[in-house]
Formats: C-alpha cells, sequence, structure tokens
C-alpha cells in the first residue's frame, strides 16, 4: 500500500499496535583489558517497532557504534563483547546464537550501511556481481535470477543508468552513487531492520539531502525499522521519530525526536543542542567595513592538474580544480569559501600556502607568490600559515608537541632554546592547553586539543593570515563550538585573518565576514555575510542552504525538486577549458555569476 | 600501574635503554650478542688451539673427525682442526660480515631509497630503474665478477657483500618514503618553511627506523650465507682464515658421518641472527614514541 502523505516532512507515525521487531534491554557491552572488565556502554534498553525510525545520537566515544555493531553481532572478539542484556529481534535472542546462525541473520533480518561506502565496497569486483552475490548468499537462487533482482535493487535506489552500473567497479562510481549501492545492497533482501551508522557523514550536503530522502521514501515502501547512528542533530530531527541521546556509553536521554528538542530533560542533551551550528538569515554580528588593507589577494588564480595517459604518457586530460578565482581577504576578516567536494576550494588554500603550483597572481602580505628564491618563500612563511582538517594526520606523531609547536621558532632561528620553550608554553596556555603537556606525543591527546595543537603551532609566527582548511569538521559539535569560540577570539586579539574553508554551511554563517561559494573549480556567488545567507542569488546557492539539515523538527521543508542528476567533472580533455563565470556585481560588493543553464 | 608516571618519562636514550633492559627477551638478545662478540675480539686467549692448527691427536687412526670431547670441546674437523678455536675465529668474519657489510648495505638501501622516494621526477626513476637493475642481476653472478676483480680479502667480501644486498632495502624505503612524503604532516612542514634536509631527517627518517631495523637483522643471516656461499666457490674468505659460512661449506659433505661439523656453525648463525632480531624487535617498540600508554 502507498501511503500518501506529505513527503517533504518526517516520517509518518508508526502504528502503535505493531509488535517491537527489534527491543534491546539491558544491553552492557565490555571491553577486556589488563585482565579486568570496562563497561563501554552500560544498560541500554530501547524497542524498535516496524516501520519505525530511531535515531541514537552522540559525540565521539559515546558507544553509539558499539551498539550497532553489537546488534550486527560483529563486536570484535575476542577483546569486545556483550557481557549483559538481551537483543531480541522478533523474539529470538540474538546475543545467544552461534555465528553460523548470525550468519543467516546478518544481512538478511539486519542489514547495515557504514559511512564511507568505498571502503565497505569490495574494490575488484562489479557493482552487479557484489549485489548478486549478497541476495545470493541468503536466498536460493540462480544467478541469473540474482542478476534481476540486483537490477530491480538498483533501480529502487534511483541510481541513473542502472544497467550499466551493474558492470562498472565501485571506483568508477561517486561518493552519493556508491552510499546508493550501498542501500540497494542492504535493502535487496528486504530486511526487518536496518542500521546505518553516519550513512551520510561523508558525503556533500546536496548529496546527503538526496542520499535522505531516498532512505525515507524506501522506509515507507518496505516498511523496514531503521536504527540511525548520527552525530548530526540536523539529521535527526529530519529522519527520526524517538532518538537517545548518549553520552559516554549511557543513554541520558530518551523520548520523541519533538520533545527532545523542545523540551530537552538533561543538561547534556541542551548542551549538545545548544553547541549546533544553526543556519539563519545572515542577520547577527555586522559585518566588518570594507576600508582594511586586503592581506591576500588573489587575481585569475588558476590551478590545474595534469592526467598522463597513453603509452608515452603524455598529457591527455587536465582537471581544471581552480578556474580564474579572484578574491581579496582583507586583514582581520573572517573569508569563508563554501561548496562541496571537488569543488576547488582546499586546493586554493595549498596554492596560498605554496603547497600546489599555480597560475595567475596571488599576493600575500605583500609577496607575490610563484617563481620565489627559497628564503623569499621562507620569509612568506611567517605571514601565512595553515591548520588542516585532521590533527593527528597533520602532526609528526613520533615528535613531542612542544618540539612541534616550537618547530617553527626553530626553522625561522627564532629566539634562544630556553626563550622558545617559554614562548612555546605560553602559545600552549593561550590556546587552552597546559604547559605540562609539552612533553607528551600526539596520540596521548583528544581531537579538540590536538586541533589546539595545531592552532598553537600555527599561531607560533604570528602570522597575518591563517588558513583553517576544514578545520573543525572532524570535531564534535561541543569541541567544534569551543574551537571556533578559540579562533574568533584569536582573531580579536592578534588582528589575525582567516580563510575558513568548509563544506558546513551552518558553522560559516556562525563565524564568517564575508562568504564565497564555489562550483566546479570558480566563484559563483561571492558578498558579505548578510548578502549571501540573507539574499542568496544564484541557483547553486539557495540549493546548497536548502539542502542543509536543520534540526528543528517543527521545519516544515519546502518542496524542493528530486535531483538524481550526477556533479559533472571538472576534467578537460587538453585544449578545452570550462567557460569562464564573469561575476555580475549586484551593489555592495554582493557579486553573483549568471547561471548558465538550470542547475 | 605506572601509567600515569611512564606517560611523563621522557624517551631519551637512557630511558630507551631501561626499558630494553625490562625486556627479558631483549636481554636475553643482547647477553648472546656480548658472548659472541667477547669471544670473537679475545679469540687468542680463549681459543685452546690455533684455528689452522692440524693436530695429530685431532683425527682417529682411521682419519676419521673426533666428535666433541674433553680435549676438543666441540669437536674436530676433517683436517684436525680444533673446531671451538674455528668458531671464536670465525666469529671475527661473520660478526664483521653480518654487521658491517650488512650495515652498509642498509645505509646505502636507505639512502638510494629515501632519495628516489621523497624526490620522485627523472632523480628517482634513474635510481628506482637502477634498482630493478641490481635486483634482476642475479646476485652471486655480481659478487663473483666483483670478487674476482678485487683480491679477495675480508674487506673486500664486505664491500661485495653490501653492494649486492642493498637493492631490497632500498626498494621496501622507496615505498615507504614515498607514502610517508604524501603524509599531510609533511605538507604542513613545508608550510612552517622547513628546509628539505629539517624533513627528511627530522620527520621522514625516524618513521623508517622500525623498518630498517627489521631489514638490518633480517640481512644478518643472509648476508653470513651469502658470505659463505662466496667462501664456497673460492672467491670468499680465503681458507684457512676460518667464518662461520666456510666451516659449513667444508664439511657438509661429510654431514652423515660428522654431523657436528655443520650443526654447530649452523646454531651459531642461527643463534646470532636470532639475538640480532630480538634486540631488534624490542629497540623497534622501545623507540616508538606513538606506542606510549598502549603497552
Amino acid at each position: 500500500m502507498i501511503e500518501v502523505k506529505d513527503m517533504t516532512t518526517g516520517a509518518a507515525a508508526a502504528p502503535d499496535t505493531a509488535p517491537p521487531v527489534l527491543q534491546v534491554q539491558g544491553l552492557t557491552i565490555s571491553v577486556r583489558a589488563e585482565g579486568r572488565e570496562r563497561p563501554l556502554v552500560s544498560d541500554l534498553s530501547f524497542t524498535l517497532a516496524r516501520g519505525e525510525t530511531i535515531a541514537i545520537a552522540g559525540e565521539s566515544g559515546s558507544g553509539k557504534s558499539l551498539t550497532s555493531l553489537a546488534i550486527m553481532g560483529l563486536l570484535p572478539p575476542p577483546a569486545l563483547r556483550v557481557s549483559e542484556g538481551r537483543i531480541l529481534l522478533n523474539d529470538q535472542d540474538l546475543t545467544s546464537l552461534s555465528e553460523s546462525r548470525m550468519r543467516t541473520v546478518r544481512g538478511n533480518r539486519i542489514a547495515m550501511i557504514f559511512q564511507e561506502p568505498m571502503t565497505s565496497l569490495n574494490p575488484v569486483l562489479t557493482i552487479g556481481l557484489q549485489l548478486a552475490e549478497a541476495i545470493r548468499a541468503h536466498e536460493p537462487i540462480s544467478k541469473r535470477e540474482a542478476r534481476a533482482r540486483a537490477l530491480e535493487a538498483l533501480k529502487a535506489v534511483r541510481i541513473s543508468e542502472p544497467e550499466r552500473r551493474m558492470g562498472q567497479y565501485p571506483h568508477e562510481l561517486s561518493g552519493g552513487m556508491r552510499q546508493r549501492v550501498m542501500i540497494a545492497m542492504a535493502l535487496a533482501l528486504r530486511p526487518d531492520v536496518l542500521i546505518a551508522d553516519e550513512p551520510t557523514t561523508a558525503l556533500d550536503v546536496t548529496v546527503q539531502r538526496e542520499v535522505l530522502d531516498l532512505l525515507r521514501d524506501l522506509q515507507r515502501e518496505m516498511g523496514t525499522a531503521i536504527i540511525l547512528i548520527t552525530h548530526d542533530m540536523g539529521v535527526v530531527s529530519e529522519m527520526a521519530e524517538r532518538v537517545i541521546v548518549m553520552k559516554q556509553g549511557r543513554a541520558v536521554e530518551q523520548g520523541p525526536v519533538r520533545q527532545i528538542f523542545e523540551a530537552p530533560q538533561e543538561s547534556y542533551t541542551r548542551d549538545l543542542l545548544a553547541a549546533v551550528p544553526r543556519m539563519g538569515d545572515g542577520s547577527g554580528a555586522p559585518a566588518r567595513d570594507g576600508d582594511a588593507a586586503p592581506v591576500a589577494s588573489l587575481r585569475d588564480v588558476r590551478v590545474r592538474f595534469d592526467i598522463r595517459g597513453g603509452i608515452l604518457s603524455q598529457v591527455t586530460h587536465r582537471v581544471h580544480a581552480v578556474e580564474n578565482v579572484s578574491l581579496d581577504i582583507m586583514a582581520g576578516e573572517t573569508f569563508s569559501l563554501v561548496g562541496e567536494s571537488g569543488c576547488g576550494k582546499s586546493t586554493i588554500a595549498k596554492a596560498l600556502v605554496g603547497l600546489v603550483p599555480h597560475q595567475g597572481r596571488i599576493e600575500v602580505a605583500g609577496h607575490v607568490l610563484g617563481g620565489m628564491k627559497s628564503s623569499d618563500m621562507k620569509s612568506l612563511r611567517r605571514d601565512v600559515q595553515i591548520v588542516f582538517q585532521d590533527p593527528m594526520a597533520a602532526l609528526d606523531p613520533r615528535m613531542r608537541v612542544g618540539e612541534l609547536v616550537g618547530e617553527p621558532l626553530l626553522i625561522h632561528a627564532i629566539g634562544t632554546p630556553e626563550e622558545r620553550r617559554e614562548r612555546v608554553a605560553g602559545l600552549f596556555e593561550r590556546v587552552g592547553l597546559s604547559r605540562d603537556q609539552l612533553d607528551r606525543y600526539p596520540h596521548e591527546f583528544s581531537g579538540g586539543q590536538r586541533q589546539r595543537i595545531c592552532i598553537a603551532r600555527a599561531l607560533a609566527l604570528q602570522p597575518k593570515l591563517i588558513v583553517a582548511d576544514e578545520s573543525v569538521s572532524a570535531l564534535d559539535v561541543s569541541v567544534q563550538a569551543r574551537v571556533l569560540d578559540l579562533l574568533a577570539a584569536l582573531k580579536r586579539e592578534f588582528g589575525i585573518a582567516y580563510l575558513f574553508i568548509s563544506h558546513d554551511m551552518a558553522v560559516v554563517e556562525n563565524i564568517s565576514d564575508r562568504v564565497a561559494v564555489m562550483y566546479m573549480g570558480q566563484i559563483v556567488e561571492m558578498g558579505t555575510r548578510a548578502q549571501i545567507f540573507g539574499n542568496p542569488r544564484h541557483p547553486y546557492t539557495k540549493r546548497l542552504m536548502a539542502a542543509v539539515p536543520v534540526p528543528d523538527p517543527t521545519h516544515r521543508r519546502p518542496p524542493v525538486p528530486r535531483l538524481a542528476g550526477e556533479v559533472p567533472s571538472p576534467v578537460y580533455p587538453v585544449g578545452e577549458a570550462p567557460q569562464r563565470l564573469p561575476l555580475r556585481n549586484l551593489g555592495d560588493g554582493h557579486l553573483v555569476a549568471d547561471a548558465p543553464e538550470p542547475m | 600501574m605506572t601509567d600515569a608516571t611512564s606517560a611523563d618519562l621522557p624517551v631519551r636514550p637512557q630511558g630507551a635503554l631501561r626499558r630494553l633492559m625490562r625486556r627479558k627477551l631483549a636481554l636475553l638478545g643482547v647477553a648472546v650478542i656480548a658472548i659472541v662478540t667477547i669471544g670473537a675480539i679475545f679469540a687468542p686467549w680463549i681459543a685452546p688451539y690455533q684455528p689452522q692448527e692440524q693436530m695429530f691427536d685431532g683425527l682417529t687412526l682411521e682419519g676419521s673427525p673426533l666428535g666433541p670431547n674433553a680435549k676438543f670441546w666441540l669437536g674436530t674437523d676433517l683436517l684436525g682442526r680444533d673446531l671451538f678455536s674455528r668458531i671464536l675465529y670465525g666469529a671475527r668474519t661473520s660478526l664483521i660480515i653480518g654487521v658491517v657489510a650488512n650495515g652498509l648495505a642498509l645505509i646505502i638501501g636507505t639512502l638510494i631509497g629515501v632519495t628516489a622516494g621523497y624526490f620522485r621526477g627523472w632523480i628517482g626513476a634513474v635510481l628506482m630503474r637502477f634498482t630493478d637493475l641490481m635486483m634482476a642481476f642475479p646476485a652471486l653472478l655480481l659478487a663473483i665478477c666483483l670478487a674476482a676483480i678485487f683480491t679477495p680479502s675480508l674487506w673486500i667480501v664486505a664491500m661485495v657483500i653490501a653492494l649486492v644486498n642493498w637493492v631490497q632495502t632500498a626498494r621496501v624505503v622507496y615505498t615507504e618514503t614515498s607514502a610517508l612524503a604524501e603524509r599531510e604532516f609533511v605538507a604542513a612542514e613545508k608550510t612552517l618553511g622547513a628546509g628539505t634536509a629539517r624533513i627528511l631527517f627530522r620527520h621522514i627518517l625516524p618513521h623508517l627506523v622500525p623498518m630498517i631495523i627489521v631489514w638490518g637483522t633480517l640481512g644478518i643471516s643472509t648476508t653470513v650465507l651469502l658470505e659463505a656461499t662466496l667462501s664456497y666457490l673460492g672467491v670468499g674468505v680465503q681458507p684457512p682464515t676460518p667464518s662461520w659460512g666456510n666451516i659449513i661449506f667444508e664439511n657438509q659433505t661429510y654431514f652423515q658421518a660428522a654431523p657436528w661439523l655443520v650443526f654447530i656453525p649452523g646454531a651459531a648463525i642461527l643463534l646470532l641472527a636470532l639475538a640480532f632480531n630480538l634486540v631488534g624487535d624490542a629497540l623497534r617498540d622501545v623507540l616508538d614514541p606513538t606506542q606510549r600508554g598502549r603497552e
């Protein structure tokens, strides 16, 4: 039966009378270490009705992913195990099943999709083969039938050209398509329960929108119950009927989504919701006046990467990562670049700090980049610094953090060893760490602390511009909020300008003075925060903002046409280049590109 | 128990040494290496006989070698020479080959691998194609050619072995370096203004140390055996100078009649390689700061 309901608001309410399909009772998961058992998840209970969506929300380390692995019977032995409690699937206790019995349940009655679809798919098998195999693992049907079922499943997830996808390999598909394939695989056997562990976290916001819509439609058609595990309160409010908020292995609050968002009982839930950045209309703090001198200015900057092919490995294609980007970053302002993955925003960051060669003119603090002597390059380093997305990757794991933060001073021969140590200690205290921690190694810190270490290192040379490349994207919301506060305080204190690169529109709105929206290597819209968020003009900007999940269950999403198209590729054969998008000035520095075609 | 205190313990050499000493197996390895080294250095004073001395009472009346007994602790060989004395003197050769030749091979391999892996481009291409060529060329043939050109002596043999054995290390170091060069912390160092030397020596080499240690300890037994092969072919250490490898090769045809002549030097090689392996393993863990607080 097809339910005719409003397709744009939250999912339909589950019938109250239906027996629960899954019951978790007093679940405790323990880890064995040093001969002792320590609970990681304690006494978690919930029930899931047919066709219902329950969200488990929490920050990293809250035990939400462990819970999903326990339900799947995938806890890595021997260290982790379910030490107490029961998991009942249609009255059958999963914790007491043998591995071989569990295998008939897994994928068949309970299916799971993971955050990163690339690692969940086998890279050397075609999509069709993997889908057919997944079906044949549980149903005794012929290969031909399985192929037909696989094709059907691909059609159900509204993937473009499903016949062609059957013969393709995972790397030939985009992230969004791969996640669709994972969903097709999970739902091909019509499981009772689908566990989605951060299913859209690795996806761009517009793709996320499509995948979430798809999950909701499929759930309606098939009556599958969904356990949605996410850290994103926006996704929670749009998808779930009930929410469990977890913290350090315990459910701190549980209830209907509206109640959690409107009247949270526990202080942790309130703090969590307060830390979530929200998107508004760009009003609020006034944008800075435009009198300041530019600290960095880019004119017609292009970055292209060669793709070699053929026997003689000559250049056949080029990736036009950045095309004719011109912008100015004023002293002491926060300039944000937003856009989806592959739009070239990170490439601009790398070009600005001299990590990738570019064409066009980049001027930073009076230095013109490109063709510089290494000594000039070194003095440029003092004026522009970068903070990367993943602090663990950006810190040499074999060095003490004190040495790491002091290294820029050492490289530029500033001060004596004692002075340097004193200055590093001062920097540590400034970013909210203690000087006792100088002799530790990066792995001994939490993610938020590591990002503070990276910020301290960037500050060491007192730069005029700090490039923050997705610097808060990998952090939990509460940690993210504190790091953003720190960045804002440093800006006031030292007059540093930021080039803030992010895909998260809500974060960008909260911290930016001016914003530029990038699409396919070019800027399509640029202006003050109020201009961009209050009066977006370019269709891509509008689409990007409409796609952001809103952490408010009462929010009614205006009907937006469903998009199933693919993001076009920035790869062109040699000799061809994308059309240049001229920017029109709408007044007061609000620049917009003409939309070439309906996007 | 000591979680809090050990986290504050700096990995200075003495700290590392102390933690190394806390591992029983590593200690055993250190002991074996120490015994072999002392035996090799003080061989003239320890050895009961001259290694080349052919003794009349070292053979039976039929002329076959003696098994281990009170006079000749490890027996005698086919020419009536005392095996214990030969093993002691042979330790000199084998240690030099295993440590010097192997160490040299590691240094050459690491230098070439790091250079090729970090700079890539045409430098990398030239170096790695050269490495591939060396790899494809039969090592033994090369060693024989080199040894035939130079008059064989212990040091020449060590050089020859180093020139043959660096190839595998270079290949592995190359792969690892090119992966490390792509890591974000290297990009972060570049943006701080760090020069190439600083990046290579402070940030890339320390990450290669564990792998180099493993290759180094594995290389000891292969180099000792390569030396034996060369000796057997007449281009290695010249008789009557003993080495563990050539003791085995001299006597292998009489394996059934006098098994101790093969087993004892074989066991010596095995023991030495194992000892280096144990120490190497422990060193790798002890020198790795990312293991702190995870033990």
